[in-house]
């Protein structure tokens, strides 16, 4: 039988965001996949390297749409341990109670993007409905929905009030009571455990060879969470336990991000009962001394290492970013091969994929030889120019405004 | 002379074309308020299937260049035509249909596999690879779906006998003197309102136009007017086999002139469309070797138990 090659992408309504897919099929059986990224390289690194420290916090937080919080605190991590800075607890606790409610949303966002893969649009209205309770609260809390801007370097900028920590308890107590029907659904509903068993399968081997990270590693009995190992923030006075699963495919990986709630429930409720008084973030200095620093954050698809250097002026030497999709992404192509087509989607989606907080740039290698090109902003210019005229024929220098 | 033109009418305007047109749409808003109702959501206002269908006879028509022009038109017209047709068999405000005859039951069900070997023509001639996937995917459907439906929609028949001549106003008008046998009927039912999620490829077996996988599927490279006349084809098809399925398994029709049966009517076919909907809005996707595991392994022998069941009624108890 010979192959059909069908494409994913770059653009395909199962991907949320441009990343290319190509699956080589058997039937309805993929023999094998070719991944290609690098649609949304935005030079995030490089602009940060030519802004001062407290701009760059707001453009790290643009790094990811849904996970804005954990890069900006990774990066701020990393600052604060090169200025010696020591951030207050209170600050410290903040952090973490807007971390968790971020995880809260993300994962409920997650599990509705499941759900459309499968077909399910009523899971998807469902959890995206309550997933709205959660962003009230980092509305209400930090004045943003989505980017809340509430991180600084030596702390946090706003302080939560009395009345908004009770106003946190209550809406907790009303995403603890959805949460416990979401568990029931993904263990008890038939049609979607019959489409989330045994696909896209990581063993527990497999998902340590790969380095995957987050909920795709725990889903396969790695028990590694950065909260837990190297406790940041205020997760050292706090009790919660890591969630592990043994089904190592899909369905493992929703059973984990939805109990992964009630520890997050779990967690913010002890936040705020032992919210600490005093000052919420103390002054940092414009210029940070000399010194390098690597920062780990559990976000909610993974763990996310930042590394800063500083070289004693007002901006960073070098930053960068290492997003918890690079991690889980090298191993997809082991997880779709030999499934069906129809489940490529959710096995692509169960890695809550974020290509854009992904991409960095890429090298061109020449075939076996190994040897590499790189471009430099000129080089890159006249490789365009160039391609332009062999094949469009159109002469670009020609053009006033470009030149 | 006079007759002919009775007959015209009542094919195109009412109960036939006309009136069948709009009846779907409406049906099709109900369906998709249902739908939304079930996800907390508002749905759309009541002209919004309408608005679309209009919205669609105004946009350009593409036909990709590999394709061929003249199945790729003509197919759309062939569905509609199919499930219009069909619809001429079926009773609505009483037990007779238009213009019933002996064994027009099982041609109902073969005009009515009629669009869903046009969806497989249509993917097949747009020569595209979405549009090959879903329409391969469509056939293997079918083989799997029409098999139970077949069995389910026949077996009443079976008991009928000799007053039911095979036909749907021979079945309804039986079944309407006899309506305790009905809940004999009740597998069937359910095998028969399953089945049919299939042929209108609706969740959990709306596996050829799976858009998260394979785009539209064989719709993939239709649009404008031509989309238009497929949608309506398939509004089309969910009201005549809504009303097939009352005529066949909820045949009440009691005395009171044709007005109080046609609401009657509107009452059955709805309540079909809300059990569509209801199934459609709490299941997931199904794979298509799970759905095809599914439809003979669960759906084929509960219908043979069914016509098994009817026999003996029939041919040893003989009610």
């Amino acid at each position: 039988m010979s192959r059909v090659v069908v494409p994913i992408g770059p653009q395909h309504p199962a991907l949320k965001e441009p990343a290319s897919f190509t699956l080589y099929l058997e039937g309805e059986r993929v023999a094998a996949t070719n991944v290609a990224l690098g649609y949304n390289h935005r030079g995030i690194e490089k602009a940060c390297e030519e802004r001062p420290y407290i701009q760059d916090i707001y453009l790290i937080e643009r790094v990811c749409g849904i996970c804005s919080h954990s890069h900006s605190t990774a990066f701020i991590q990393a600052v604060e341990e090169i200025a010696a800075l020591e951030v207050p607890r209170r600050g410290a606790y903040i952090r973490s109670i807007i971390g968790e409610l971020e995880r809260i949303h993300s994962h409920l966002l997650w599990l509705g993007v499941a759900g459309h893969e499968l077909g399910f649009d009523t899971l998807f209205m469902y959890s995206w409905r309550d997933r709205e309770v959660v962003m009230d609260l980092l509305a209400m809390i930090t004045g943003n929905r989505v980017n809340y801007g509430i991180n600084t370097i030596g702390g946090v900028r706003r302080d939560i009030s009395k009345e908004q920590s009770e106003q946190i308890l209550k809406a907790v107590d009303i995403l603890e009571e959805r949460t416990k029907f979401y568990i029931k659904l993904a263990t008890e509903e038939t049609t979607l455990i019959g489409r989330l068993a045994g696909v896209g399968s990581l063993s527990r081997e497999m998902a340590v060879k790969f380095g995957a990270t987050g909920p795709t590693a725990r889903a396969a009995g790695v028990k590694r969470d950065v909260r837990k190992d190297d406790p940041y923030a205020a997760y050292s006075e706090v009790s919660f336990n890591v969630i592990t699963d043994d089904h190592a495919d899909v369905l493992g990986r929703t059973i984990v991000r939805v109990m992964e709630l009630m520890e997050s429930v779990k967690i913010i409720r002890q936040l705020i009962k032992q919210l600490p008084d005093g000052p919420i973030s103390v002054r940092a200095p414009r210029k940070i001394p000399a010194g390098e620093a690597i920062s780990r954050y559990e976000a909610p698809r993974g763990e996310d290492l930042h590394y800063v250097r500083a070289n004693g002026s007002e901006k960073p030497e070098r930053v960068k970013v290492r997003a918890p999709t690079l991690a889980n992404l090298t191993a997809i192509t082991h997880m779709i091969d030999g499934g069906y087509l129809a489940d490529v989607p959710i096995v692509i989606a169960a890695i809550d994929p974020c290509f854009s907080c992904t991409d960095r740039m890429i090298s061109l290698r020449e075939g076996d030889r190994g040897t590499e090109t790189l471009m430099d902003w000129e080089g890159l210019r006249n490789y365009s120019l160039e391609w332009y005229k062999k094949n469009r024929g159109i002469d670009m220098n020609k053009i006033h405004a470009l030149r | 002379m006079s007759e002919v033109l009775v007959d015209l009418l009542k094919i195109l305007v009412f109960p036939g074309f006309i009136f069948l047109s709009l009846y779907s749409l409406f049906v099709e808003y109900a369906d998709r308020k249902l739908y939304a109702r079930f996800q907390n959501r508002v749905g759309p206002p009541w002209f919004q299937p309408f608005a679309d269908f209009v919205k669609l006879l105004g946009k350009e028509t593409i036909i990709p260049h590999e394709a061929d022009v003249k199945m790729f038109r003509a197919i759309p017209l062939f569905s509609l035509a199919a499930v219009c047709t069909a619809f001429l068999y079926i009773p609505v405000w009483g037990v007779k249909s238009l213009f019933p005859f002996n064994g027009d039951a099982i041609v109902v069900l073969y005009l009515l596999t009629i669009p869903t070997l046009t969806f497989f023509l249509a993917g097949w001639h747009s020569s595209s690879l979405f549009a090959c996937l879903g329409s391969v995917r469509t056939l293997t459907q079918l083989f799997a779906y029409e098999v139970p439906l077949f069995m389910a929609v026949l077996a009443p028949t079976l008991l009928a006998g000799n007053t039911g001549n095979w036909s749907v106003s021979g079945i309804s008008a039986f079944y309407g003197s006899h309506p305790l046998l009905l809940l004999v009927n009740i597998p069937a039912f359910i095998v028969a309102l399953v089945a049919i999620q299939g042929k209108l490829e609706r969740v959990p077996f709306d596996i050829p136009e799976a858009e998260t996988e394979i785009v539209a599927g064989a719709f993939t490279e239709y649009s404008g007017k031509l989309l238009a006349m497929f949608r309506m084809s398939i509004d089309i098809e969910m009201v005549v086999v809504a009303s097939l399925l009352a005529a066949v398994f909820l045949p009440f029709y009691p005395a009171g002139g044709p007005v109080l049966g046609f609401v009657i009517y509107i009452v059955k076919t709805l309540a079909i469309v809300f059990l569509l909907s209801a199934v459609r809005a709490t299941m997931a996707r199904l794979r298509l070797e799970q759905m095809v595991a599914f439809c003979w392994r669960i759906l084929t022998p509960i219908a043979i138990f069914q016509i098994v069941l009817n026999l003996i009624l029939k041919e040893v108890i003989k009610i």
